[in-house]
């Protein structure tokens, strides 16, 4: 997982201004994605699956062929058939509607961590970046201790601190995501810096909330957009992995982590699909959503594109 | 389909095969293996609650009295280091003759000095030193030793359970000149006068012990030694009895765990099984709205389907039947007819949450209500019965959230009074209505009752059953509590009796399932037949 987010940060590192891709807005989105979708195969494929994922969160009461909750004793373990397409748990409840609904507590953890955590690490960066000297060296520092940890290690120290729950799961994942956000931001935003009409601003007067806000923080949405959804597929796993150690959403929400663990556990063997399922659900939205980032990386990283 | 009956009928002839051996000529040698699912935090077993210390290290010492070994039921007391006792007329006094010739590992003699020293140290610790049993002897009055051998115990007043209370396995026998130069020796320390000698124990990893060859049974014990395996990790226990490397876990496992093991070693396994002193509770904030309310209380009561639950959750959990205060099929357990009275134990459970929503609709509670429930950050059996009771809450139109409390933070929340609902638990070392309904009395005298409420009848009930010696007058202060906690102000919610399930190797003889899993764990009835 290290390696990925040293990756991500390598990778994004430094767009300037005229990284920006301006000329999309100018030929239209549409014009746009269908480029994308031809020069870049897999990434279009991703977001295919990032698109579906997140309209059978949204539809999951219509699309659900049950209610998540709803126990049917007569029917615990019951394997795959006609009127149960993945089988039902142990307490039988239908495995495929609990996989449906539990879309949407992955992309309600993943998109607002990958929001919060994003917005707020870059907005940390640029402004470190823009006052360099104490301030700089001071919120760096700060973010050096917090990267020391890695990042399972710090939810799971965070999640012992707030307690479990939807709420905090999503603050668990978020703080971990800020540093290396911002470490990601101020590389990008260092340049911006150095840049003439930032000085011109500056000499014009305008307050430094302005200067971040109007002329800095717009200049790095490159690598904003690719920490986006580099970090949606990260917080997707780590929503699931601290609800099959107990530690994430507690049940009866479904969610495809908390899915894995339990009965899941105990039955792996003659009942295999209380675990297949919620794992190949994972594997695929996380996939791709990486498959989608690294796609998105590609299209708007200037060095990649010359290659 | 097959296939399952194919598990049933190894189930089975497991079942059948686990005590056959019990009347076969015991062999010598060999070590037993077994792991142990927790750690001692200490070595003195007075002060301890975990079975973390009983398992590993009993073997070490003995007590006064304990159940028969050979007791299915554990309600049987024979002697241990006591070989008679009598009881005087008025129920008062206690006097025990004990063993002559029983010696310390270190050499020397044990007397009566050694057990009054002992009980002293358990019933009337000096400041500074732990004892977590003491508030169960509050009727002992004095411990007396008038010769080297005889121990008297004089009581305030009579009391029904006192000789269980002396078959206690946490009561083990330190050698009273240690004691005198140092109450706390028995912390690091282990010196008894039980069938196996300390040998090692390495923290996270094993603990050792070596038969005592000046063991006072004579001819026991028959094993060479044992060695407790350090296994937190329930799949790694299972692996290691099924891959041989364990002979047994003595706490327990789940269904699945049992029929994990009956189909991999097939006849090489044998299985005990029996209900459990323990059970989870549901504690019902007093303090709190609407759960001030016994009309919200009832209905969350009457709302479960334990029948129902009972053959569900037993498939996938450590629970088996519903009950009452007692474990099912013992002397003063509540018959299925007269449970069936109290609320929440009917069999028409239509009827039964139609009467809820009234109760419901009566104390103003809306459709949808919604409040937490606090859970244990234990998984087996907390996480499916969590899941159980919310479902059936959920059939009366409540909306439950469940919080998952760490095992660190959960009695700062239970004890500090911040939750609605919580999951709680029961879990008594010896079938005994006295230390089974203790912590139900008053929030002011039990500090373990965690629905926080004050009934002086229910606590007039509580002393009157204790003190009735004749066993039916007692029973019928136990139903009449039973009836007054579960039914008329339902101050907590009791849900299934535990299971308790040992799948171990074949090998293993001489051993004995008791509802508890805090007793029969001295081994020196315990041999291997290869």
């Amino acid at each position: 997982m290290l390696v990925m987010w040293r990756h991500i940060s390598m990778a994004v590192t430094p767009a300037t201004v005229a990284d920006v891709p301006e000329v999309a807005e100018r030929r239209g989105w549409l014009t746009v994605v269908g480029e994308f979708c031809r020069q870049r195969r897999l990434g279009a494929i991703g977001a295919a699956v990032v698109v579906i994922n997140i309209l059978v969160g949204l539809g999951a009461n219509v699309i659900a062929p049950y209610d998540p909750l709803a126990t049917d004793y007569g029917a615990m373990l019951a394997r795959p058939s006609a009127s149960h397409w993945l089988g039902t748990d142990a307490f039988g409840r239908d495995v495929l509607s609990r996989i449906v609904y539990g879309s949407r507590t992955a992309m309600l953890v993943g998109f607002a961590c990958a929001f919060f955590g994003a917005t707020l690490g870059t907005v940390i960066g640029v402004t470190s970046a823009y006052f360099a000297g104490k301030v700089d060296l001071l919120i760096q520092r700060l973010m050096d201790i917090f990267l020391a940890f890695p990042l399972i290690i710090l939810a799971l120290a965070v999640v012992a601190i707030l307690g479990t729950g939807i709420g905090n799961v999503i603050m668990a994942i978020t703080v971990p995501m800020i540093p290396r956000a911002a470490l990601v931001a101020r590389s990008s935003a260092l340049a911006i810096r150095e840049m003439p009409y930032v000085d011109a601003a500056r000499a014009a007067g305008f307050r430094h909330r302005r200067i971040i806000l109007r002329h800095m923080l717009p200049n790095v949405m490159a690598p904003y957009l690719i920490m986006l959804t580099a970090y949606l597929g990260q917080a997707i796993l780590l929503e699931a992995s601290l609800s099959f150690l107990g530690l994430g959403v507690a049940e009866p929400t479904p969610a495809w982590g908390l899915m894995l663990r339990g009965a899941a556990v105990q039955f792996a063997e003659s009942a295999p699909w209380m675990a297949i399922f919620p794992g190949l659900a994972i594997s695929l939205a996380v996939f791709a959503f990486n498959l989608f980032g690294d796609s998105l990386r590609d299209a708007l990283d200037p060095r990649l594109r010359t290659q | 389909m097959r296939r399952r009956l194919g598990l049933l009928i190894a189930i089975l002839a497991a079942t059948l095969a686990a005590p056959a051996g019990a009347q076969e000529k015991p062999r010598y040698g060999g070590e037993l293996v077994f792991a142990v699912p927790s750690e001692p935090p200490s070595y003195d077993a007075h002060r301890e609650e975990t079975f973390g210390v009983i398992h590993p290290m009993a073997p070490h010492y003995n007590t006064l009295l304990r159940p028969d070994p050979t007791d299915k039921t554990a309600t049987r007391i024979v002697g241990d280091l006591a070989e008679s006792w009598t009881v005087s007329k008025d129920g008062r006094v206690y006097t025990l003759k004990l063993r002559r010739g029983v010696k310390f590992h270190d050499g020397s003699e044990m007397t009566s000095k050694d057990a009054k020293a002992s009980y002293d140290k358990i019933i009337f610790p000096p400041p500074g030193v732990a004892s977590d049993r003491k508030g169960e002897y509050l009727d002992v009055e004095a411990v007396q030793a008038p010769d080297p051998y005889t121990v008297v115990f004089r009581l305030k007043w009579p009391s029904g359970s006192f000789l269980m209370s002396l078959a206690s396995p946490w009561n083990w026998i330190y050698k009273a000149d240690i004691l005198a130069k140092d109450m706390r020796w028995y912390e690091k320390n282990v010196m008894g006068t039980g069938p196996f000698v300390f040998v090692e124990h390495v923290k996270g990893s094993h603990w050792v012990g070596k038969k005592n060859p000046n063991y006072w049974d004579k001819g026991k014990p028959y094993l060479d030694g044992y060695r407790a395996l350090f296994i937190r990790d329930s799949a790694a226990q299972v692996s290691a009895v099924r891959g041989e490397r364990a002979h047994i876990q003595f706490r327990g496992f789940s269904p699945a765990e049992r029929d994990t093991l009956v189909q991999a070693l097939g006849p090489k396994i044998a299985v005990q099984e029996s209900p459990w002193n323990c059970v989870i509770l549901v504690a019902l904030n007093h303090e709190k709205k609407p759960f001030d309310d016994k009309r919200f209380r009832r209905a969350l009561t009457l709302a479960l389907d334990r029948y129902q639950g009972a053959q569900a959750l037993s498939k996938i959990a450590i629970v088996k039947e519903p009950a009452g205060v007692q474990v099912p099929g013992l002397p003063f357990a509540t018959r299925p007819a007269e449970l069936e009275k109290l609320a929440g134990y009917g069999h028409d459970i239509n009827k039964s949450r139609a009467e809820a929503k009234r109760l419901l609709k009566e104390a103003g509670v809306p459709d949808g209500f919604s409040f937490t429930y606090k859970n244990r950050g234990v998984p087996m059996p907390y996480e499916p019965l969590g899941v159980w009771l919310i479902d059936q809450w959920r059939q009366i139109g409540l909306n439950v959230k469940q919080e998952v409390v760490e095992a660190a933070k959960y009695y700062a929340e239970l004890r500090g009074g911040n939750f609605e609902a919580a999951a709680d638990f029961q879990c008594g070392y010896i079938v005994e209505p006295d230390l089974d309904l203790y912590k139900f009395q008053s929030m002011d005298r039990s500090p373990a009752n965690y629905s926080r409420y004050v009934d002086r009848t229910l606590d007039e009930l509580y002393e009157k059953q204790g003190r009735a010696v004749d066993p039916e007058e007692r029973k019928k202060h136990i139903r009449e509590f039973e009836r007054r906690l579960l039914d008329e102000e339902v101050h907590y919610i009791y849900t299934l009796q535990w299971h308790r399930i040992i799948p171990y190797n074949a090998k293993v003889q001489g051993w004995t399932i008791t509802p508890s899993h805090y007793l029969n764990q001295q081994l020196d009835t315990v041999w291997l037949s290869e």
